[in-house]
């Protein structure tokens, strides 16, 4: 479902991006992990076409990034800091989504129940929690039944009640045969949801494996154990 | 688009800063025309005030809109919309608002006042220099991130279009006092719509006889059909270009 | 001969031109068909009263002291080929006329009426119409021109002659007459003494007044109005100018009234209304001018350098673009007690006279006078801010040209 080739990307100087490849069909969650500024929300801004990558060439479901956009419509994305038109209200923002997306089809609004976000249409963007609006993201993200999630630090800033309510909504969402993408800190929180691990560093893509390959190689039942196993073997010397 | 475009203007709206140009438009059109007693000089007031506030308040309005709408920008670009449509969509908006905001606040009183020519090539003119400001707005607005360097930017043009391109046009004409420069300033005075609209609208007034043999030339020029119609073409030009450049820019952007 | 002879005599002499003095009365029923047969009858002093009609006279020449009468204004129709009337006696008076279609050429002075060499010519009320001149004196001295009207539509100025053209003549009376589409609609060269009073001069193809080398003569209560190139007085002295209006004479070279030459001259009480130029001044000196209104010209008044002994005073600047235009720094000429709408001073001795000095001239139109093309940046914002830092900080224009006294309210005419 995504096929990620030879990107590279750079800030001035600064290499973001340095050949990353990896690929992945659809039913899996993956879990995008690495360092603080490794790339990993580079590369989802590459996969949103947020930001243009200097090389290299991106495809969902068989059709190239870079010049389409209509692939964007197959695509939930949760930002790690929601950003919205501060004038506008909660409900105001959702239905301009789904009349510029022009979305005709039943929308997906487990996640406004589970929240309650009905309660809040009225209230501005800009007045906003940082978890409510994380809530907000969460909604939009699953609104328009996507293919595939890409959710960038989905719990952080969410309460551990609306935590585990996010959770079952992806568990229930995986069943249905959807491709994930997430990243997070947490990784304890990564153990019950992805199948597979991509581990990102200085830009560049370390390993593309899954869960139980990972741990058996390293010997470890958790992933975060297994991960810290892995960075201390690769600590640069 | 045309949602988008929706969206933009009904955000304009409530920003209310646009009505309140609206409405200071309508002040002081309405002041002009009361207070002198004669309209052709009330039209020159009007064309001195259009020419400074006009391309003033666009550009300035057009780039805080766009630095604001950052987040507005953010949220369409990650859902199926072509970026080449958000940016027009803002484009157009912030065009639409701010040339309804002319008419609506300078236009239909000036015809109300007189209805002649002048009036309408007026209209036509603020129409263009609000779409045209706007245009080169987002071209400050799409080169760099920084909101208070954007800003600054804009002011800066809006201050070379305004001023200091008079100012190297009359350094210019002293320093090739001895040549016969005339017609080349016709093609100079494309290089600014300021000057352009001004000269434009000026020889449709009797004024234009205090112009002597310059004027002569360029009323030769611009009074000729073909010289409107080419002086248009131009400000379509001054509308376009930046236009597509900053589309261009905003195409390769990374948000 | 003793005078009790002689008087009986002095009688006759006395009453017998007027008991002699005819009526010939020409006309279609009347016993005489044309003028000219009637000219040949007629004895001097006679009057010949004129009815109704048409009459071809090919060139009518009047040799004899008469009074021509017109009745219902006769038509005397030159054809396009000949100079209608050609006066070559004294005392003649033409009167009720309507002379139209004089021959127009090149080498001929063709004219409606011509007055050649004589004295005591009256010439009043007629109406030409289509003359290649109107009323044409040389020479002619004590003529009264009144109450006419003289119309062409030529369109072409070599096509065109003036309407009423004085050349070498003294004491003429020009007074209630309205030319229109002729060259120059009052032409006058090397006339003195004369007065030209309540005309109406507007739409000719050059001047509405065009003035040249005649001392000693007024014009007064005259309106200029929209001619191609407004009025121009040149090469003269002790010219009086009163009263008079010179309005709406816009284009490229057009001028309220162009001033060259002039000398020892009073323009006083003349309005200028929506000029190019209200006045264009060179070579002018010892001129006083008082209580003239300048409204809403371009210039209000272009002074060259070359003027001198200018008195401007109590004059009215009121909406003009420019008020005073010059092109050199040194200023001979005394500019006082004038009011400016421009001005922006104040007067807290509550004198009505403002406190400050008042400067006529902008910097904008000194750099115009330096480099016309400048005019390209006419209303530019730019031009603006020249003249307001100009006006806190003066240095381009000429350090002496200004009011020193201000009035603060326009003055009452």
């Amino acid at each position: 479902m995504i096929e990620v080739q030879h990107i590279k990307k750079s800030f001035g100087k600064l290499q973001v991006l340095n050949d990353v490849s990896f690929s992945s069909p659809g039913g899996s969650c993956i879990a995008l992990i690495g360092p603080n500024g490794c790339g990993k929300t580079t590369l989802i801004k590459c996969l949103l076409g947020m930001v243009v990558p200097d090389a290299g060439t991106i495809k969902i479901k068989n059709e190239a990034v870079n010049k389409g956009w209509e692939y964007r419509s197959m695509i939930g994305y949760m930002p790690q800091i929601g950003r919205y038109p501060e004038n506008m209200k909660i409900g105001q923002v959702i239905e301009m989504l789904s009349d510029i997306r022009m979305y005709k089809a039943q929308r997906d609004e487990d996640i406004i129940n589970a929240f309650q976000l009905k309660k809040l249409y009225n209230k501005r963007m800009g007045t906003l929690s940082g978890g409510t609006m994380q809530k907000v993201s969460a909604a939009i993200a699953f609104l328009f039944n996507p293919e595939l999630m890409i959710l960038d630090e989905p719990t952080a800033g969410l309460d551990p009640v609306s935590s585990e309510l996010l959770k079952e909504k992806i568990q229930a969402e995986k069943r249905n045969g959807k491709l994930f993408l997430i990243t997070s800190h947490i990784l304890s929180e990564l153990d019950e949801l992805v199948s597979h691990v991509v581990y990102m560093q200085d830009g560049k893509l370390l390993f593309h494996k899954t869960l139980d390959a990972l741990k058996t190689e390293t010997g470890e039942e958790k992933l975060s154990r297994a991960i810290s196993h892995f960075m201390k073997q690769h600590q640069p010397s | 688009m045309r949602k988008i475009v929706k969206y933009i203007l009904l955000d304009i709206l409530k920003n209310k800063i646009v009505l309140v140009y609206t409405a200071f438009l309508l002040l002081i059109t309405l002041s002009v025309f009361s207070l002198e007693d004669n309209t052709q000089k009330g039209m020159l007031t009007m064309l001195n005030l259009e020419l400074f506030i006009v391309p003033l308040v666009s550009i300035i309005f057009s780039t805080i809109y766009i630095y604001n709408s950052s987040e507005f920008i953010e949220l369409l670009v990650s859902q199926p919309i072509r970026r080449r449509s958000i940016w027009l969509s803002i484009f157009s908006g912030l065009a639409g608002a701010l040339a309804l905001a002319f008419i609506a606040g300078s236009g239909v009183p000036m015809l109300l006042f007189e209805r002649s020519v002048i009036s309408m090539m007026m209209i036509g003119l603020g129409v263009m220099l609000s779409v045209i400001f706007v245009s080169i707005a987002m071209l400050a607005a799409v080169t760099t991130r920084d909101k208070a360097k954007g800003i600054g930017m804009s002011i800066l043009l809006w201050l070379y279009f305004s001023l200091i391109f008079d100012g190297i046009v009359l350094f210019l004409l002293f320093q090739f006092a001895d040549y016969p420069i005339e017609k080349a300033m016709i093609g100079v005075t494309a290089l600014n719509p300021i000057d352009l609209g001004r000269i434009l609208v000026l020889l449709k007034m009797d004024v234009s006889a205090l112009m002597g043999y310059t004027g002569a030339i360029f009323k030769d020029f611009f009074g000729t059909q073909k010289g409107v119609l080419l002086s248009f073409f131009v400000m379509l030009l001054w509308i376009a270009l930046p236009l597509l450049y900053s589309l261009r820019k905003f195409n390769h952007k990374d948000l | 001969m003793t005078i009790k002879k002689l008087l009986p005599l002095l009688l006759i002499a006395a009453f017998a031109a007027p008991a002699t003095a005819r009526q010939l009365t020409v006309g279609k029923n009347a016993a005489l068909k044309n003028i000219a047969q009637a000219l040949v009858i007629a004895a001097p002093y006679d009057t010949i009263i004129v009815q109704q009609g048409i009459y071809h006279e090919h060139n009518l020449v009047i040799d004899k002291p008469i009074t021509l009468l017109g009745k219902d204004m006769p038509v005397i129709d030159g054809e396009h080929k000949y100079e209608n009337i050609s006066v070559k006696a004294d005392d003649v008076v033409i009167k009720g006329f309507k002379v139209c279609n004089s021959g127009i050429s090149s080498i001929t002075d063709y004219a409606g009426i011509k007055i050649c060499n004589r004295h005591n010519i009256t010439i009043e009320g007629n109406y030409l119409e289509n003359c290649f001149f109107g009323i044409y004196s040389q020479y002619g001295i004590r003529c009264t021109i009144r109450n006419n009207t003289l119309k062409a539509s030529q369109k072409e100025e070599q096509q065109s002659g003036n309407g009423i053209h004085c050349w070498k003549s003294d004491s003429m009376q020009i007074t209630g007459n309205t030319v229109s589409g002729h060259r120059d609609g009052i032409y006058f060269e090397f006339v003195t003494n004369s007065l030209i009073w309540k005309n109406r001069s507007f739409r000719n193809l050059r001047y509405g007044l065009h003035f040249m080398f005649s001392n000693n003569d007024t014009y007064a209560s005259n309106i200029f109005e929209n001619n191609g190139a407004g009025v121009a007085v040149m090469f003269s002295n002790h010219v009086r100018m009163f009263r008079n209006t010179f309005r709406e004479n816009w284009g490229d070279a057009a001028y309220g009234i162009l001033l060259k030459e002039i000398s020892d001259s009073r323009i006083e009480g003349n309005v200028f209304k929506k000029n190019t130029s209200g006045i264009f001044m060179e070579g002018v000196s010892r001129v006083e001018m008082h209580k003239n209104s300048f409204y809403g010209n371009g210039w209000g008044l272009k002074i060259q350098a070359s003027c001198m002994d200018i008195k401007l005073n109590n004059n009215n600047f009121i909406g003009n673009t420019f008020d005073v235009g010059t092109n050199g720094s040194l200023v001979l000429n005394n500019f006082d007690h004038n009011y400016w709408d421009k001005y922006e001073g104040y007067d807290l001795d509550k004198n009505k006279i403002g406190d400050i000095p008042y400067r006529p001239v902008s910097m904008y139109s000194m750099v115009i006078e330096k480099n016309p093309p400048a005019m390209i940046l006419f209303r530019s914002f730019i031009t603006t801010l020249m003249d307001r830092s100009e006006k806190v900080l003066p240095s381009l224009t000429p350090e002496n040209l200004k009011d020193d006294h201000p009035l603060m309210k326009p003055v009452q005419l």
